[in-house]
């Protein structure tokens, strides 16, 4: 039972470790692109990538399990062609998080760059530094609070998520159990230890990274 | 030379209205540029800078084309060697002011550009400093120092002092007064400041409403040089009266009213709210502290 108990946590954390690592390289970008952007398809895109905050997790995880399916026409043609099966597997799972924990990264960075004064990229590009330099070199630096925050709310959200996972990756231990699948699991099975148990790691962990956010953020307003 | 042509439609407080501007610029020229808030002073600034784009116009700086919409040509801003000024200072504040003037370098420029500058803006003492630890008037040093750099040719500042003290204004504009000598810079300067544009500019032009206007007062007054023998004042006749014998003309000229004797035929001419030059004829000036 105690390495099932470290093997969910590890595969908890592996998940959400890999889902913000990606976040941050889709993140960036698509926060970068919005806070430019003037198109008229802005407030439809804010909106699609804000959509997980107020979709019941099920919905999501429903349209994916439809989408995931091997009789779906994607399903289908993942199998065929790269024999990747995205239904209870970990890949879905990773997918899926990417989708639901994207609000998480894009928001805080987007208005990170939006409070930055104009004045500071135009200054920059008046040296003759390139978007590319100026994003790098200013840009980026300045809002490492934003980006720190995306960073740790990406991965504690993804690390909360439970609608979605139960949805599409099910409960094999090893692939797609994650802790908050095994807290219900076992809550389900009347074991109320083992229980507490996952509920208490997930309850220090989040105390701990907020009360580390926090700090860290103070100490970077200080001196910037 | 910098010749200038532009036309751009501006959505300003008081409603939309188009900037329409032509302006020649001799090389070393100190240009002020004055006038209302939402008259289309920083645009202009910032369509030679390249911040912003017209919907028609020609920027030819010397022999090289900056801007030329009818060729579609259009240099961005990092080609087009401005130093620019903003009167938010804009350093970055997670650079020290060393690191600041640094990230300016070109590939492979050499730091000495650096040390001069640092020598003339005298930022000795505030080289590891970060901006957040530095006053208003030491910012926008760094960030004058910052613009040149890259050896531009035309500097342009957007009211750089306007957020600073009288006391600090004034050492800034010396600042100014001295990198656009030594650097033989051409500058633009948008200022408020009267005595500041006295001080600092070779020439004035004012914008109304998008468009190069006659200049106001003051600084009509500040080309008036006693030493030629004549000056000219420029302001609005107040009233015309007859006086014993003749006839005179009130003229308002600043704050103060200038009351010119003037003949039949003037009177016929001019009438109250004409606006009026007023040539003095001035062998023995003399200054008298008040």
């Amino acid at each position: 039972m105690d390495s099932g108990f470290a093997q969910t946590l590890l595969l908890t954390f592996q998940l959400a470790a890999v889902t913000t690592v990606l976040l941050l390289f889709i993140g960036v970008p698509l926060a970068f692109l919005l806070s430019r952007t003037q198109s008229r398809f802005k407030p439809i895109l804010e909106a699609l990538i804000s959509m997980p905050l107020v979709l019941p997790p099920t919905v999501l995880g429903f349209y994916l399990l439809l989408a995931f399916s091997p009789r779906s026409a994607l399903g289908n043609w993942l199998v065929e062609t790269a024999n990747i099966r995205l239904v209870f597997s970990f890949a879905g799972l990773v997918i899926g998080s990417l989708i639901y924990s994207l609000p998480f990264m894009v928001q805080p960075i987007q208005s990170g760059f939006e409070s930055l004064p104009k004045h500071l990229r135009e200054a920059s590009y008046s040296l003759g530094k390139s978007v590319w330099q100026t994003l790098l070199r200013v840009e980026l630096p300045n809002i490492k609070p934003a980006v720190l925050t995306g960073i740790v709310l990406a991965f504690a959200h993804t690390v909360g998520e439970f609608g979605v996972i139960l949805m599409i990756g099910g409960n094999i231990p090893g692939e797609t159990r994650v802790a908050s699948i095994a807290i219900y699991d076992e809550v389900e099975a009347l074991n109320y230890g083992m229980a507490n148990q996952y509920a208490l790691v997930l309850v220090l962990f989040a105390f701990t990274i907020l009360a580390l956010v926090y700090t860290i953020n103070r100490r970077m307003l200080r001196t910037a | 030379m910098i010749q200038t042509s532009l036309r751009k439609a501006l959505h300003a407080a008081t409603g939309p209205m188009t900037l329409d501007i032509q302006l020649d610029i001799l090389t070393g020229e100190f240009l002020a540029i004055t006038g209302a808030s939402g008259s289309g002073k920083t645009t202009l600034l910032r369509l030679m800078a390249g911040l912003e784009k017209p919907e028609e116009g020609r920027i030819l700086v010397d022999d090289t084309v900056w801007l030329d919409s009818a060729r579609g040509i259009q240099l961005p801003i990092q080609e087009r060697k401005v130093g620019l000024v903003f009167q938010e200072y804009a350093l970055f504040p997670n650079m020290t002011v060393r690191e600041n003037l640094e990230y300016g370098l070109g590939k492979g420029q050499s730091k000495v550009i650096i040390d001069e500058l640092i020598g003339i803006t005298e930022l000795e003492q505030l080289l590891g400093r970060y901006p957040a630890k530095l006053s208003g008037g030491q910012q926008q040093r760094v960030a004058l120092a910052r613009a040149l750099v890259r050896r531009p040719k035309l500097l342009l500042l957007d009211e750089p002092l306007s957020a600073l003290d009288n006391r600090m204004r004034e050492r800034l504009q010396n600042y100014i007064l001295k990198v656009h000598q030594a650097f033989s810079l051409t500058t633009l300067l948008v200022s408020h400041d009267h005595r500041e544009i006295f001080k600092l500019a070779d020439r004035v032009i004012s914008l109304r409403q998008g468009k190069i206007s006659q200049p106001d007062l003051p600084e009509t007054v500040r080309y008036a040089n006693v030493s030629d023998g004549t000056f000219r004042l420029s302001g609005e006749v107040l009233q015309l009266e007859e006086a014993g014998s003749g006839f005179s003309v009130s003229v308002l000229i600043g704050t103060n009213v200038l009351r010119v004797p003037a003949t039949m035929e003037d009177l016929r001419r001019l009438q109250p709210g004409d606006r009026v030059e007023v040539l003095v004829d001035a062998q023995h000036a003399m200054l008298i502290k008040a």
